[in-house]
């Protein structure tokens, strides 16, 4: 079984965003970067399923700028099998990125898809629901249990109302939350293993893919700042002063 | 002029109240119509909440036995062909929406605006990124269907009670996938508010210390009528389970008081949090970064301080 993992570049999750004081964007220059969280944590459970016999194949996706082979070769170096890297300059809004994914299964075949729940950059939480809608298959979002067996998964998705367990046949979409697993630590031996490691470099605009933007972002701002409260100085007053604002 | 279609989100046979934020948001819109969708195995009831929603202008039934459970494979082909002729649909942003809304708007054709915060125009939105630490304004494209989703947090729920919309029954002639199939919904039982609705909330973070101490953050809930919340580093830590987590990947909420209780505000829990009413931080580290935010901040033991307040409670 082949698996493929969406494998996405962002902003590092450590970092302050800055938004730019004339409201084009926020400040890129400079700032550290690191693979999605929920990517890394997709990757994982990939690898833990090859590890466990049920894949044989692991292929990590990137969709970005010339510079993201860096960014994937950790991917190989956590463990995947081979990268595919997807040229492009320019942004990619999640429709595009599930139709370029959609153009890859069609070549690959994977019977299983794995993505972040959401990057941490857009905050869209899309990619994977749009990807199973255009594949016409089965998705398991939120997931933080998968179970490959007889053809299906069986996945627990963390949910409002708690945890919910569906089982969706293969081929299907799963996309990772938090508590999935714990992405293991990139090994120095295994940072020059992976310069071995095959990445298939495509131009996005090869793929015969729609790529229009029906969204347009015209401006960035900083959140409404809550200003800075007061001390108080023990739990009677704390009490006083929540009852003066009728709060309890 | 624009034609709303709201998802309604139910369980167990009741309307949650994220469809009446919702509706909120596309009374905002200034259409001349806002449907709103019910997709269940027994709508009935469920229709006759969403009818009282004031600014709903029809009910829309749609009663299927696959519709038992929310299987976004299964709704989304039934809330793509119910679609046509409206210029929005619009849902709530909670793990239902989350999870059908992009399956949707895939089957359409168009992009997705997630968690919208407010309404500038017909198909001019502002929402976060970023874990909320920027705020962009997005234009849609007028000549599409505008699918997006409802930030709860940002809108309060329509009224209820003034209204009674008429209610429609849908028949809606796609077929199914049978690909997805439900097993089970493991609920925490609780008496307790909800987390998402509720006006008082009281989270426990890292340093309530372990799952039987968190019995003392349970308690003070109780006894103020609270929702309990925490964050992700206490459901990492196994001393409570997922559905109560607060923050950028788990709940955004906006209660009218804000409890945290030995959170020292990690900026994806602030994220969560930010508007609710007033804030209120208990820790025992003063330069922990919840204070930065906290209209109230009180530094000390928690395990002191709570009996303390319950005393002074009287």
């Amino acid at each position: 079984m082949k698996i493929l993992v969406g494998y996405k570049r962002v902003v590092d999750y450590n970092v302050r965003i800055q938004v730019k004081p004339d409201g084009t964007g926020v400040v890129t220059d400079g700032v550290k970067l690191s693979a999605n969280p929920f990517d890394d944590i997709a990757l994982e459970e990939a690898l833990r399923l090859r590890e466990k016999g049920v894949a044989t194949e692991v292929v990590v996706i990137g969709i970005g700028p010339a510079d993201l082979t860096a960014h994937l070769r950790n991917g190989l170096a956590m463990g995947a099998n081979r990268a595919v890297h997807v040229v492009t300059a320019d942004a990619v809004q999640p429709l595009t990125a599930a139709r370029v994914f959609l153009k890859l299964i069609e070549k690959e075949q994977p019977e299983l898809v794995i993505l972040g729940k959401q990057a941490i950059d857009d905050d869209a939480n899309q990619t994977g629901q749009m990807l199973a809608a255009l594949w016409d298959r089965p998705q398991a979002t939120f997931a933080s249990k998968v179970e490959i067996a007889d053809g299906k998964a069986t996945v627990t998705r963390e949910v409002d109302a708690g945890l919910e367990v569906i089982e969706a046949e293969l081929p299907a979409v799963i996309t990772t939350d938090l508590r999935l697993n714990e992405p293991r630590f990139i090994k120095l031996p295994d940072i020059m293993k992976a310069k071995s490691k095959p990445i298939d470099t495509l131009e996005l605009d090869s793929l015969g893919v729609e790529t229009h933007d029906h969204l347009k972002t015209t401006h960035y701002a900083a959140p409404a700042k809550r200003s800075k409260g007061v001390m108080v100085k023990d739990a009677a007053e704390l009490v006083t002063a929540l009852k003066q604002k009728g709060l309890l | 002029m624009s034609k709303i279609l709201v998802i309604a989100e139910h369980l167990g046979g009741k309307l949650n109240s994220s469809t009446a934020r919702a509706v909120s948001a596309a009374i905002a819109v200034k259409g001349e119509t806002i449907d709103v969708l019910v997709l269940a195995d027994h709508a009935d009831a469920i229709a006759a909440e969403a009818a009282k929603i004031d600014g709903v202008s029809r009910v829309l039934t749609v009663t299927r036995a696959e519709n038992a459970h929310a299987l976004a494979a299964v709704l989304a082909p039934q809330i793509a062909r119910a679609a046509v002729g409206y210029s929005h649909v619009f849902v709530p942003s909670t793990t239902f929406g989350k999870d059908v809304a992009p399956r949707v708007a895939a089957l359409l054709g168009v992009a997705q605006v997630s968690d919208v915060m407010s309404v500038e125009a017909a198909h001019t939105f502002k929402r976060p990124i970023y874990a909320g630490n920027a705020i962009i304004t997005v234009e849609a494209d007028a000549s599409h269907t505008v699918v997006a989703t409802i930030r709860s947090a940002s809108w309060p729920a329509a009224g209820h009670g003034g209204n009674s919309a008429p209610i429609e029954a849908l028949d809606i002639d796609v077929s199914l996938p049978a690909h997805t199939r439900f097993v089970e919904l493991k609920q925490g039982s609780s008496d307790r508010p909800d987390l998402q609705s509720a006006g008082k909330v009281v989270s426990g973070g890292r340093g309530v210390g372990s799952k039987e101490n968190f019995d003392i953050i349970f308690k003070f809930a109780d006894r103020i009528g609270a929702a309990v919340g925490a964050s992700r580093a206490a459901v990492d830590a196994g001393y409570v389970p997922s559905d109560l987590q607060v923050g950028q990947t788990g709940k955004i909420i906006a209660p009218e008081l804000y409890m945290a209780i030995g959170i020292s505000g990690a900026i994806q829990h602030l994220t969560g949090i930010k508007d609710a009413g007033t804030i209120v931080a208990i820790n025992k580290d003063s330069e922990a970064p919840i204070f930065e935010i906290a209209d109230l901040g009180l530094v000390g033991d928690l395990f002191k301080i709570i009996p303390e307040l319950e005393q002074a409670l009287g």
